[in-house]
Protein backbone atom coordinates (compact mmCIF):
# COMPACT_ATOMS: atom_id res chain seq x y z
CA UNK A 1 0.00 0.00 0.00
CA UNK A 2 1.16 3.70 -0.38
CA UNK A 3 2.00 5.80 2.10
CA UNK A 4 -1.12 8.27 1.86
CA UNK A 5 -3.56 5.36 1.13
CA UNK A 6 -2.97 3.42 4.13
CA UNK A 7 -4.97 3.14 6.89
CA UNK A 8 -5.09 3.30 10.94
CA UNK A 9 -6.98 2.64 14.13
CA UNK A 10 -6.94 5.72 15.72
CA UNK A 11 -10.19 5.07 17.61
CA UNK A 12 -11.29 2.70 19.90
CA UNK A 13 -13.96 1.83 22.96
CA UNK A 14 -14.77 -0.67 24.80
CA UNK A 15 -18.41 -0.49 26.57
CA UNK A 16 -17.80 -0.56 30.22
CA UNK A 17 -20.76 -2.43 31.11
CA UNK A 18 -21.12 -6.08 31.34
CA UNK A 19 -24.45 -6.60 31.99
CA UNK A 20 -27.07 -4.31 30.66
CA UNK A 21 -30.83 -5.00 31.20
CA UNK A 22 -31.77 -1.73 30.94
CA UNK A 23 -29.73 -0.93 27.72
CA UNK A 24 -30.89 -1.37 24.06
CA UNK A 25 -28.88 -2.92 21.74
CA UNK A 26 -28.95 0.39 19.59
CA UNK A 27 -27.91 2.38 22.69
CA UNK A 28 -25.15 0.24 23.55
CA UNK A 29 -23.98 0.89 20.11
CA UNK A 30 -24.31 4.40 19.92
CA UNK A 31 -22.56 4.58 23.02
CA UNK A 32 -19.38 2.78 21.72
CA UNK A 33 -19.56 5.10 18.34
CA UNK A 34 -19.55 8.10 20.33
CA UNK A 35 -16.64 6.86 22.65
CA UNK A 36 -14.25 5.76 19.76
CA UNK A 37 -14.90 8.64 17.60
CA UNK A 38 -13.94 10.98 21.50
CA UNK A 39 -11.06 8.61 22.00
CA UNK A 40 -10.28 9.66 18.19
CA UNK A 41 -10.52 13.33 18.68
CA UNK A 42 -12.71 13.35 15.95
CA UNK A 43 -16.59 14.20 15.17
CA UNK A 44 -19.72 12.67 14.27
CA UNK A 45 -20.02 14.58 10.78
CA UNK A 46 -15.96 12.77 9.88
CA UNK A 47 -17.63 9.39 9.43
CA UNK A 48 -18.32 8.76 6.38
CA UNK A 49 -17.91 4.66 5.89
CA UNK A 50 -19.76 2.12 8.52
CA UNK A 51 -19.20 -1.15 9.32
CA UNK A 52 -21.52 -3.33 11.20
CA UNK A 53 -22.66 -7.34 11.69
CA UNK A 54 -25.11 -9.35 12.84
CA UNK A 55 -25.24 -7.72 16.08
CA UNK A 56 -26.40 -4.65 14.68
CA UNK A 57 -30.30 -4.26 14.55
CA UNK A 58 -31.80 -5.82 11.51
CA UNK A 59 -28.47 -7.14 10.51
CA UNK A 60 -28.24 -3.71 8.04
CA UNK A 61 -26.42 -0.66 8.53
CA UNK A 62 -29.52 1.36 7.49
CA UNK A 63 -31.08 1.10 11.04
CA UNK A 64 -27.97 2.05 12.93
CA UNK A 65 -27.12 4.70 10.47
CA UNK A 66 -30.37 6.67 11.55
CA UNK A 67 -30.56 6.11 14.54
CA UNK A 68 -26.81 7.82 15.14
CA UNK A 69 -27.78 10.04 12.14
CA UNK A 70 -24.99 9.24 9.72
CA UNK A 71 -25.22 11.64 7.71
CA UNK A 72 -22.09 11.53 5.25
CA UNK A 73 -21.67 8.02 4.49
CA UNK A 74 -20.39 7.04 1.09
CA UNK A 75 -19.16 3.29 1.68
CA UNK A 76 -21.28 0.87 3.69
CA UNK A 77 -20.27 -2.90 4.61
CA UNK A 78 -22.37 -5.27 6.62
CA UNK A 79 -20.12 -8.67 6.19
CA UNK A 80 -21.25 -11.13 8.87
CA UNK A 81 -18.88 -13.62 9.79
CA UNK A 82 -20.07 -13.66 13.44
CA UNK A 83 -17.26 -12.81 15.84
CA UNK A 84 -14.41 -12.23 13.17
CA UNK A 85 -16.61 -10.05 11.14
CA UNK A 86 -15.07 -6.89 13.01
CA UNK A 87 -11.79 -8.12 12.07
CA UNK A 88 -12.52 -8.08 8.31
CA UNK A 89 -14.45 -4.76 8.94
CA UNK A 90 -10.57 -3.53 9.64
CA UNK A 91 -9.43 -5.18 6.67
CA UNK A 92 -12.15 -4.09 4.44
CA UNK A 93 -11.56 -0.50 5.42
CA UNK A 94 -8.60 -0.21 4.78
CA UNK A 95 -9.48 -1.90 1.36
CA UNK A 96 -12.03 0.93 1.02
CA UNK A 97 -9.41 3.50 2.10
CA UNK A 98 -6.84 2.26 -0.31
CA UNK A 99 -9.57 2.65 -3.09
CA UNK A 100 -10.93 6.27 -2.14
CA UNK A 101 -13.88 4.99 -0.77
CA UNK A 102 -13.74 6.32 2.18
CA UNK A 103 -11.48 8.52 4.52
CA UNK A 104 -13.33 7.72 8.26
CA UNK A 105 -14.47 4.65 8.97
CA UNK A 106 -16.90 3.34 11.89
CA UNK A 107 -17.12 -0.18 13.00
CA UNK A 108 -19.52 -0.95 16.27
CA UNK A 109 -20.61 -4.36 17.35
CA UNK A 110 -22.65 -4.73 20.27
CA UNK A 111 -25.51 -6.67 22.23
CA UNK A 112 -26.91 -8.21 24.82
CA UNK A 113 -26.91 -12.21 25.36
CA UNK A 114 -26.55 -11.75 28.70
CA UNK A 115 -29.66 -9.94 29.96
CA UNK A 116 -31.32 -11.92 27.32
CA UNK A 117 -30.69 -15.59 28.32
CA UNK A 118 -28.46 -16.71 25.95
CA UNK A 119 -25.64 -19.52 26.20
CA UNK A 120 -23.32 -21.81 24.99
CA UNK A 121 -25.58 -24.85 25.16
CA UNK A 122 -28.71 -23.97 23.66
CA UNK A 123 -29.28 -24.84 20.25
CA UNK A 124 -29.56 -21.99 17.85
CA UNK A 125 -31.04 -21.87 14.69
CA UNK A 126 -29.71 -19.63 12.25
CA UNK A 127 -31.94 -18.81 9.64
CA UNK A 128 -33.73 -20.82 7.42
CA UNK A 129 -32.61 -22.67 3.96
CA UNK A 130 -29.46 -23.91 5.36
CA UNK A 131 -28.97 -26.68 3.40
CA UNK A 132 -26.92 -28.51 6.22
CA UNK A 133 -29.22 -28.02 8.95
CA UNK A 134 -31.90 -31.06 8.15
CA UNK A 135 -28.18 -33.14 8.15
CA UNK A 136 -27.21 -31.29 11.49
CA UNK A 137 -30.17 -30.16 13.97
CA UNK A 138 -31.44 -33.80 14.82
CA UNK A 139 -27.99 -34.23 16.75
CA UNK A 140 -28.40 -31.03 18.93
CA UNK A 141 -24.77 -29.25 17.68
CA UNK A 142 -24.67 -26.51 20.03
CA UNK A 143 -21.56 -23.90 20.60
CA UNK A 144 -20.15 -26.01 23.27
CA UNK A 145 -20.17 -29.34 21.82
CA UNK A 146 -18.95 -28.28 18.90
CA UNK A 147 -15.86 -26.76 20.06
CA UNK A 148 -15.34 -29.64 22.48
CA UNK A 149 -15.31 -32.42 19.67
CA UNK A 150 -12.09 -30.50 18.45
CA UNK A 151 -10.52 -30.72 21.43
CA UNK A 152 -11.47 -34.02 21.69
CA UNK A 153 -9.64 -34.95 18.35
CA UNK A 154 -6.13 -32.97 19.21
CA UNK A 155 -6.30 -35.04 22.64
CA UNK A 156 -6.20 -37.86 20.21
CA UNK A 157 -3.81 -37.18 18.14
CA UNK A 158 -1.58 -35.06 20.01
CA UNK A 159 -1.90 -35.93 23.54
CA UNK A 160 -3.22 -32.49 24.34
CA UNK A 161 -4.46 -32.62 28.16
CA UNK A 162 -7.43 -30.60 30.22
CA UNK A 163 -4.43 -29.20 32.39
CA UNK A 164 -2.84 -27.86 29.24
CA UNK A 165 -6.41 -26.48 28.13
CA UNK A 166 -6.16 -25.03 31.67
CA UNK A 167 -3.40 -23.14 31.76
CA UNK A 168 -5.18 -21.25 29.12
CA UNK A 169 -7.59 -19.83 31.34
CA UNK A 170 -5.10 -19.14 34.49
CA UNK A 171 -3.50 -16.87 32.27
CA UNK A 172 -6.30 -14.93 31.25
CA UNK A 173 -7.41 -14.85 34.74
CA UNK A 174 -4.25 -13.93 35.79
CA UNK A 175 -4.77 -10.90 33.68
CA UNK A 176 -8.41 -10.08 33.89
CA UNK A 177 -7.59 -9.25 38.46
CA UNK A 178 -6.03 -5.97 37.15
CA UNK A 179 -9.47 -5.26 34.73
CA UNK A 180 -11.85 -3.30 36.06
CA UNK A 181 -14.54 -4.19 33.95
CA UNK A 182 -13.71 -7.55 34.06
CA UNK A 183 -16.61 -9.86 34.59
CA UNK A 184 -14.56 -12.54 36.47
CA UNK A 185 -11.50 -11.10 38.05
CA UNK A 186 -10.62 -13.81 40.34
CA UNK A 187 -7.29 -15.57 39.54
CA UNK A 188 -7.80 -19.52 39.41
CA UNK A 189 -5.67 -22.30 39.27
CA UNK A 190 -4.99 -25.28 36.82
CA UNK A 191 -6.83 -27.31 39.93
CA UNK A 192 -9.75 -24.88 39.82
CA UNK A 193 -10.31 -25.37 36.46
CA UNK A 194 -9.91 -28.93 36.52
CA UNK A 195 -12.64 -28.95 39.44
CA UNK A 196 -14.93 -26.97 37.37
CA UNK A 197 -18.19 -28.89 36.37
CA UNK A 198 -18.00 -30.61 32.58
CA UNK A 199 -19.98 -28.99 30.02
CA UNK A 200 -18.76 -31.01 26.69
CA UNK A 201 -16.63 -33.42 27.48
CA UNK A 202 -13.61 -32.21 27.72
CA UNK A 203 -14.46 -28.81 27.80
CA UNK A 204 -15.42 -27.61 31.30
CA UNK A 205 -17.10 -24.41 32.45
CA UNK A 206 -13.54 -22.62 33.34
CA UNK A 207 -12.68 -23.34 29.41
CA UNK A 208 -15.65 -21.44 27.91
CA UNK A 209 -15.91 -17.89 28.00
CA UNK A 210 -17.81 -15.47 29.86
CA UNK A 211 -21.56 -14.30 28.41
CA UNK A 212 -21.80 -10.67 28.49
CA UNK A 213 -23.38 -7.84 27.35
CA UNK A 214 -22.12 -4.38 26.13
CA UNK A 215 -19.78 -4.05 22.75
CA UNK A 216 -16.75 -2.15 21.28
CA UNK A 217 -16.46 0.29 18.48
CA UNK A 218 -13.24 1.27 16.08
CA UNK A 219 -12.78 4.13 13.81
CA UNK A 220 -10.33 3.03 11.00
CA UNK A 221 -9.15 6.96 9.16
CA UNK A 222 -6.55 7.25 6.08
CA UNK A 223 -3.41 8.35 6.45
CA UNK A 224 -3.82 12.23 6.63
CA UNK A 225 -6.60 12.07 8.82
CA UNK A 226 -4.49 9.92 11.53
CA UNK A 227 -1.58 12.25 11.49
CA UNK A 228 -3.53 15.44 12.61
CA UNK A 229 -5.13 13.22 15.70
CA UNK A 230 -3.27 13.41 18.91
CA UNK A 231 -2.88 9.82 18.93
CA UNK A 232 -0.51 7.39 18.60
CA UNK A 233 -0.50 5.86 15.26
CA UNK A 234 -1.42 1.98 15.01
CA UNK A 235 -1.02 1.52 10.97
CA UNK A 236 -3.04 -1.93 9.71
CA UNK A 237 -0.11 -4.10 8.49
CA UNK A 238 -1.68 -6.92 7.20
CA UNK A 239 -4.22 -9.30 6.69
CA UNK A 240 -6.11 -12.45 6.47
CA UNK A 241 -9.58 -13.80 5.89
CA UNK A 242 -11.37 -16.84 4.85
CA UNK A 243 -14.00 -19.79 5.75
CA UNK A 244 -13.06 -23.45 6.88
CA UNK A 245 -15.71 -26.04 6.22
CA UNK A 246 -16.41 -30.04 6.62
CA UNK A 247 -15.24 -30.15 3.11
CA UNK A 248 -17.45 -32.55 1.80
CA UNK A 249 -17.03 -35.08 4.00
CA UNK A 250 -13.09 -34.96 4.19
CA UNK A 251 -13.71 -33.65 8.00
CA UNK A 252 -10.06 -32.58 9.75
CA UNK A 253 -10.75 -30.95 13.04
CA UNK A 254 -7.52 -30.09 14.16
CA UNK A 255 -6.50 -26.86 12.57
CA UNK A 256 -9.06 -23.30 11.93
CA UNK A 257 -8.86 -21.27 9.14
CA UNK A 258 -5.83 -19.34 10.92
CA UNK A 259 -3.88 -21.97 8.92
CA UNK A 260 -4.47 -19.96 5.94
CA UNK A 261 -5.49 -16.41 6.86
CA UNK A 262 -2.71 -16.16 9.23
CA UNK A 263 -0.16 -16.55 6.55
CA UNK A 264 -1.68 -14.41 4.65
CA UNK A 265 -1.76 -11.62 6.88
CA UNK A 266 2.04 -12.10 7.94
CA UNK A 267 2.66 -12.35 4.03
CA UNK A 268 1.20 -8.90 3.49
CA UNK A 269 3.02 -7.32 6.91
CA UNK A 270 6.30 -9.04 5.69
CA UNK A 271 6.96 -9.99 9.44
CA UNK A 272 6.90 -13.55 10.80
CA UNK A 273 4.97 -15.17 14.40
CA UNK A 274 8.35 -14.38 15.94
CA UNK A 275 8.16 -10.77 15.62
CA UNK A 276 4.91 -10.38 17.29
CA UNK A 277 5.53 -8.80 20.37
CA UNK A 278 1.83 -9.17 21.49
CA UNK A 279 -0.94 -11.31 20.76
CA UNK A 280 -4.47 -11.23 20.68
CA UNK A 281 -5.98 -14.96 20.06
CA UNK A 282 -10.03 -15.26 20.18
CA UNK A 283 -10.75 -17.36 23.36
CA UNK A 284 -14.34 -18.71 22.85
CA UNK A 285 -13.03 -21.58 24.11
CA UNK A 286 -9.75 -22.69 25.60
CA UNK A 287 -9.29 -24.74 22.52
CA UNK A 288 -10.14 -22.04 20.68
CA UNK A 289 -6.79 -20.50 21.65
CA UNK A 290 -4.60 -23.42 21.70
CA UNK A 291 -5.59 -24.35 17.85
CA UNK A 292 -5.24 -21.05 16.56
CA UNK A 293 -1.59 -20.73 18.17
CA UNK A 294 -0.36 -23.56 15.92
CA UNK A 295 -1.97 -22.83 12.83
CA UNK A 296 -0.65 -18.85 13.03
CA UNK A 297 2.59 -20.35 13.73
CA UNK A 298 3.49 -19.68 17.16
CA UNK A 299 4.79 -23.44 17.65
CA UNK A 300 4.16 -26.31 15.99
CA UNK A 301 0.84 -28.31 15.11
CA UNK A 302 0.78 -30.72 17.95
CA UNK A 303 2.41 -28.43 20.04
CA UNK A 304 -0.16 -26.30 21.45
CA UNK A 305 -0.26 -28.05 24.76
CA UNK A 306 3.07 -27.68 25.33
CA UNK A 307 3.59 -23.91 24.25
CA UNK A 308 0.81 -22.67 26.52
CA UNK A 309 1.80 -24.81 29.64
CA UNK A 310 3.49 -22.88 32.58
CA UNK A 311 2.64 -19.77 32.27
CA UNK A 312 3.98 -19.35 29.09
CA UNK A 313 1.04 -16.68 27.98
CA UNK A 314 0.97 -14.52 30.85
CA UNK A 315 2.52 -11.30 30.55
CA UNK A 316 6.05 -11.05 31.84
CA UNK A 317 5.84 -14.28 32.50
CA UNK A 318 5.77 -16.12 29.35
CA UNK A 319 7.52 -16.05 25.97
CA UNK A 320 3.91 -14.86 24.20
CA UNK A 321 1.55 -12.32 26.17
CA UNK A 322 -2.19 -13.17 25.08
CA UNK A 323 -5.09 -11.47 26.05
CA UNK A 324 -4.08 -8.93 28.34
CA UNK A 325 -7.40 -7.55 28.88
CA UNK A 326 -8.63 -10.78 30.30
CA UNK A 327 -10.09 -11.93 26.68
CA UNK A 328 -13.49 -13.52 26.23
CA UNK A 329 -12.67 -16.18 28.98
CA UNK A 330 -12.53 -13.35 32.01
CA UNK A 331 -13.24 -10.27 30.69
CA UNK A 332 -15.56 -9.57 27.69
CA UNK A 333 -17.39 -11.45 25.17
CA UNK A 334 -20.09 -9.37 23.84
CA UNK A 335 -22.97 -10.12 22.23
CA UNK A 336 -21.31 -14.07 21.89
CA UNK A 337 -18.42 -12.15 19.25
CA UNK A 338 -14.95 -11.81 20.64
CA UNK A 339 -13.78 -10.00 17.72
CA UNK A 340 -14.12 -6.29 18.40
CA UNK A 341 -12.32 -6.81 22.31
CA UNK A 342 -9.45 -8.87 20.72
CA UNK A 343 -8.74 -5.67 18.26
CA UNK A 344 -9.22 -3.23 20.95
CA UNK A 345 -6.76 -5.00 23.65
CA UNK A 346 -4.16 -5.12 20.82
CA UNK A 347 -4.24 -1.30 20.31
CA UNK A 348 -4.50 -0.66 23.84
CA UNK A 349 -1.10 -2.77 23.49
CA UNK A 350 0.10 -0.78 20.63
CA UNK A 351 -0.38 3.00 22.03
CA UNK A 352 1.14 2.07 25.12
CA UNK A 353 -2.42 2.20 27.33
CA UNK A 354 -2.57 -1.27 28.83
CA UNK A 355 -2.77 -1.59 32.16
CA UNK A 356 0.94 -1.00 33.74
CA UNK A 357 1.43 -4.67 35.13
CA UNK A 358 0.56 -6.12 31.84
CA UNK A 359 1.82 -3.71 29.23
CA UNK A 360 4.46 -5.05 26.96
CA UNK A 361 7.70 -3.00 27.21
CA UNK A 362 7.67 -0.92 23.47
CA UNK A 363 5.00 -3.09 21.69
CA UNK A 364 5.35 -1.99 18.22
CA UNK A 365 4.11 -5.10 16.38
CA UNK A 366 1.19 -7.12 17.65
CA UNK A 367 -1.54 -9.84 16.26
CA UNK A 368 -5.06 -10.09 16.86
CA UNK A 369 -7.09 -13.07 15.29
CA UNK A 370 -10.59 -13.86 15.01
CA UNK A 371 -13.39 -16.82 14.91
CA UNK A 372 -17.12 -16.76 13.57
CA UNK A 373 -19.08 -19.39 13.82
CA UNK A 374 -17.57 -22.63 14.85
CA UNK A 375 -14.44 -24.46 14.49
CA UNK A 376 -16.46 -27.96 15.00
CA UNK A 377 -18.33 -27.42 11.51
CA UNK A 378 -17.95 -24.41 9.51
CA UNK A 379 -16.46 -20.84 10.53
CA UNK A 380 -14.85 -17.53 9.47
CA UNK A 381 -11.50 -16.58 10.38
CA UNK A 382 -9.78 -13.76 10.18
CA UNK A 383 -5.62 -12.12 11.09
CA UNK A 384 -5.08 -8.48 11.74
CA UNK A 385 -1.02 -7.40 12.22
CA UNK A 386 -0.54 -4.11 13.54
CA UNK A 387 2.20 -1.59 13.84
CA UNK A 388 2.88 1.58 15.88
CA UNK A 389 4.65 3.98 14.24
CA UNK A 390 6.48 6.33 16.11
CA UNK B 1 -23.66 -45.28 37.11
CA UNK B 2 -23.48 -44.65 33.94
CA UNK B 3 -24.84 -42.39 31.81
CA UNK B 4 -26.91 -43.58 29.14
CA UNK B 5 -28.97 -41.50 26.02
CA UNK B 6 -31.25 -44.32 24.65
CA UNK B 7 -33.19 -43.96 21.45
CA UNK B 8 -36.71 -43.12 21.40
CA UNK B 9 -36.44 -41.21 25.23
CA UNK B 10 -36.46 -37.52 23.78
CA UNK B 11 -38.77 -36.38 21.48
CA UNK B 12 -37.24 -36.55 17.83
CA UNK B 13 -39.23 -34.54 15.04
CA UNK B 14 -38.86 -34.73 11.48
CA UNK B 15 -36.17 -31.73 10.42
CA UNK B 16 -37.20 -29.27 8.29
CA UNK B 17 -35.77 -30.57 4.50
CA UNK B 18 -35.44 -28.58 1.83
CA UNK B 19 -36.23 -29.54 -1.13
CA UNK B 20 -34.32 -32.87 -2.54
CA UNK B 21 -33.54 -33.92 0.77
CA UNK B 22 -36.64 -36.15 1.44
CA UNK B 23 -35.10 -39.37 -0.47
CA UNK B 24 -32.31 -39.57 2.33
CA UNK B 25 -34.59 -39.59 5.23
CA UNK B 26 -37.00 -41.73 3.68
CA UNK B 27 -34.08 -44.24 3.05
CA UNK B 28 -33.20 -44.05 6.63
CA UNK B 29 -36.96 -44.59 7.42
CA UNK B 30 -36.01 -48.16 5.98
CA UNK B 31 -32.59 -48.35 7.70
CA UNK B 32 -30.69 -47.43 5.29
CA UNK B 33 -27.80 -44.82 5.20
CA UNK B 34 -27.49 -42.76 2.12
CA UNK B 35 -24.42 -40.78 1.02
CA UNK B 36 -23.62 -38.64 -2.02
CA UNK B 37 -21.76 -40.51 -5.05
CA UNK B 38 -20.26 -38.70 -7.94
CA UNK B 39 -20.22 -40.32 -11.01
CA UNK B 40 -17.83 -38.01 -12.86
CA UNK B 41 -15.18 -38.53 -9.80
CA UNK B 42 -15.71 -41.07 -8.37
CA UNK B 43 -15.64 -39.31 -4.89
CA UNK B 44 -18.04 -39.90 -2.05
CA UNK B 45 -19.66 -36.93 -0.38
CA UNK B 46 -21.49 -36.30 3.05
CA UNK B 47 -24.45 -34.39 3.25
CA UNK B 48 -25.71 -34.86 -0.02
CA UNK B 49 -26.32 -32.16 -2.63
CA UNK B 50 -27.02 -31.40 -5.89
CA UNK B 51 -23.62 -31.36 -7.40
CA UNK B 52 -20.36 -32.71 -6.55
CA UNK B 53 -18.52 -31.08 -3.95
CA UNK B 54 -15.11 -31.80 -5.18
CA UNK B 55 -15.67 -31.98 -9.10
CA UNK B 56 -18.89 -29.63 -9.59
CA UNK B 57 -20.12 -32.09 -11.74
CA UNK B 58 -23.88 -32.66 -11.70
CA UNK B 59 -23.45 -36.45 -12.39
CA UNK B 60 -24.73 -37.38 -8.38
CA UNK B 61 -26.56 -39.89 -6.80
CA UNK B 62 -27.50 -41.35 -3.61
CA UNK B 63 -25.80 -44.82 -2.26
CA UNK B 64 -26.57 -47.00 0.66
CA UNK B 65 -23.91 -46.51 2.72
CA UNK B 66 -23.04 -50.19 4.70
CA UNK B 67 -23.10 -48.67 7.71
CA UNK B 68 -20.13 -49.63 9.51
CA UNK B 69 -17.90 -46.75 10.60
CA UNK B 70 -15.64 -45.20 13.24
CA UNK B 71 -15.93 -42.59 15.81
CA UNK B 72 -13.44 -39.79 14.38
CA UNK B 73 -14.78 -37.87 17.70
CA UNK B 74 -17.39 -37.09 19.86
CA UNK B 75 -18.56 -35.34 22.83
CA UNK B 76 -21.49 -36.01 25.71
CA UNK B 77 -22.90 -32.85 26.77
CA UNK B 78 -23.88 -33.37 30.21
CA UNK B 79 -24.88 -29.78 30.85
CA UNK B 80 -28.22 -27.77 28.77
CA UNK B 81 -31.52 -28.82 28.05
CA UNK B 82 -32.10 -32.46 27.46
CA UNK B 83 -28.61 -33.54 28.32
CA UNK B 84 -26.65 -35.38 28.24
CA UNK B 85 -26.49 -36.68 24.78
CA UNK B 86 -23.38 -37.70 22.85
CA UNK B 87 -22.71 -35.65 19.57
CA UNK B 88 -20.03 -37.34 17.52
CA UNK B 89 -18.13 -36.99 13.86
CA UNK B 90 -18.47 -40.83 12.53
CA UNK B 91 -16.09 -42.10 9.88
CA UNK B 92 -17.96 -44.05 7.01
CA UNK B 93 -16.35 -47.20 5.93
CA UNK B 94 -16.52 -45.39 2.66
CA UNK B 95 -14.60 -42.25 3.38
CA UNK B 96 -16.90 -39.43 4.58
CA UNK B 97 -17.27 -38.37 7.93
CA UNK B 98 -20.78 -37.48 9.11
CA UNK B 99 -22.33 -35.60 12.03
CA UNK B 100 -24.68 -37.89 14.75
CA UNK B 101 -25.23 -38.97 17.72
CA UNK B 102 -24.32 -42.10 19.44
CA UNK B 103 -26.99 -43.72 20.97
CA UNK B 104 -27.62 -46.76 23.10
CA UNK B 105 -25.03 -47.15 25.53
CA UNK B 106 -23.06 -46.06 28.31
CA UNK B 107 -21.64 -42.72 26.98
CA UNK B 108 -19.15 -42.85 29.67
CA UNK B 109 -17.26 -45.71 26.98
CA UNK B 110 -17.75 -43.98 24.27
CA UNK B 111 -13.87 -43.25 22.73
CA UNK B 112 -12.29 -42.10 19.42
CA UNK B 113 -11.70 -45.22 17.60
CA UNK B 114 -14.44 -46.72 18.85
CA UNK B 115 -16.38 -49.41 15.83
CA UNK B 116 -19.92 -48.18 15.30
CA UNK B 117 -22.70 -49.37 13.51
CA UNK B 118 -25.87 -47.35 12.08
CA UNK B 119 -29.21 -47.40 14.04
CA UNK B 120 -32.19 -45.38 11.93
CA UNK B 121 -34.11 -44.13 15.08
CA UNK B 122 -37.39 -43.06 13.64
CA UNK B 123 -38.72 -39.61 14.64
CA UNK B 124 -42.66 -39.31 15.78
CA UNK B 125 -42.84 -37.99 11.76
CA UNK B 126 -42.70 -39.14 8.86
CA UNK B 127 -38.95 -39.98 8.42
CA UNK B 128 -35.67 -41.54 10.89
CA UNK B 129 -32.45 -39.81 11.29
CA UNK B 130 -29.56 -41.96 10.78
CA UNK B 131 -27.42 -42.43 14.49
CA UNK B 132 -24.79 -44.90 15.63
CA UNK B 133 -24.08 -47.68 18.57
CA UNK B 134 -21.17 -49.44 19.16
CA UNK B 135 -20.72 -52.43 16.58
CA UNK B 136 -19.99 -54.93 20.05
CA UNK B 137 -22.94 -54.74 22.98
CA UNK B 138 -21.71 -53.68 25.67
Amino acid sequence: MAGKDQAYIVGAYEHPLRHAPDHSVARLHAEVAKGAVEDAGLSRDDIDGFFCAGDAPGANPWSLANYLNLRKLRHLDSTDMGGCSYLIHVAHAAQAIAAGRCNVALITLAGRPRSEGISGTQVRVRGSNLPESPYEMPYRPVTLNLYAMCAMRHMHEFGTTSEQLAWIKVAASRHAQHNPHAMLRKPVSVDEVLASPLISDPLRRLDSCVVTDGGGALIVARAEVAAQLHRPRVRIKGYGETTKHQDGGKIDLTYTGQAWSGPRAFEAAGVGPGDIQYASIYDSFTITVLLQLEDLGFCGKGEGGRFVQDGNLIAGVGRLPVNTDGGGLCNNHPSNRGGMTKIIEAVRQLRGEAHPELQVPGCTLALASGIGGAIGHRHGAATLIMEREA
Amino acid sequence: MMTEQRSGAWKLGDPALNPGDEEYFIAARNGSLLVGACRACGELHHYPRCMCPFCWSAEVELKPAAGAGTIYTFSVTRKGPDTPYCIAYVQLDEGPIMMTNIVDTDLDLVRVGQRVRLVCVPTDGDYAIPMFTPAQAE
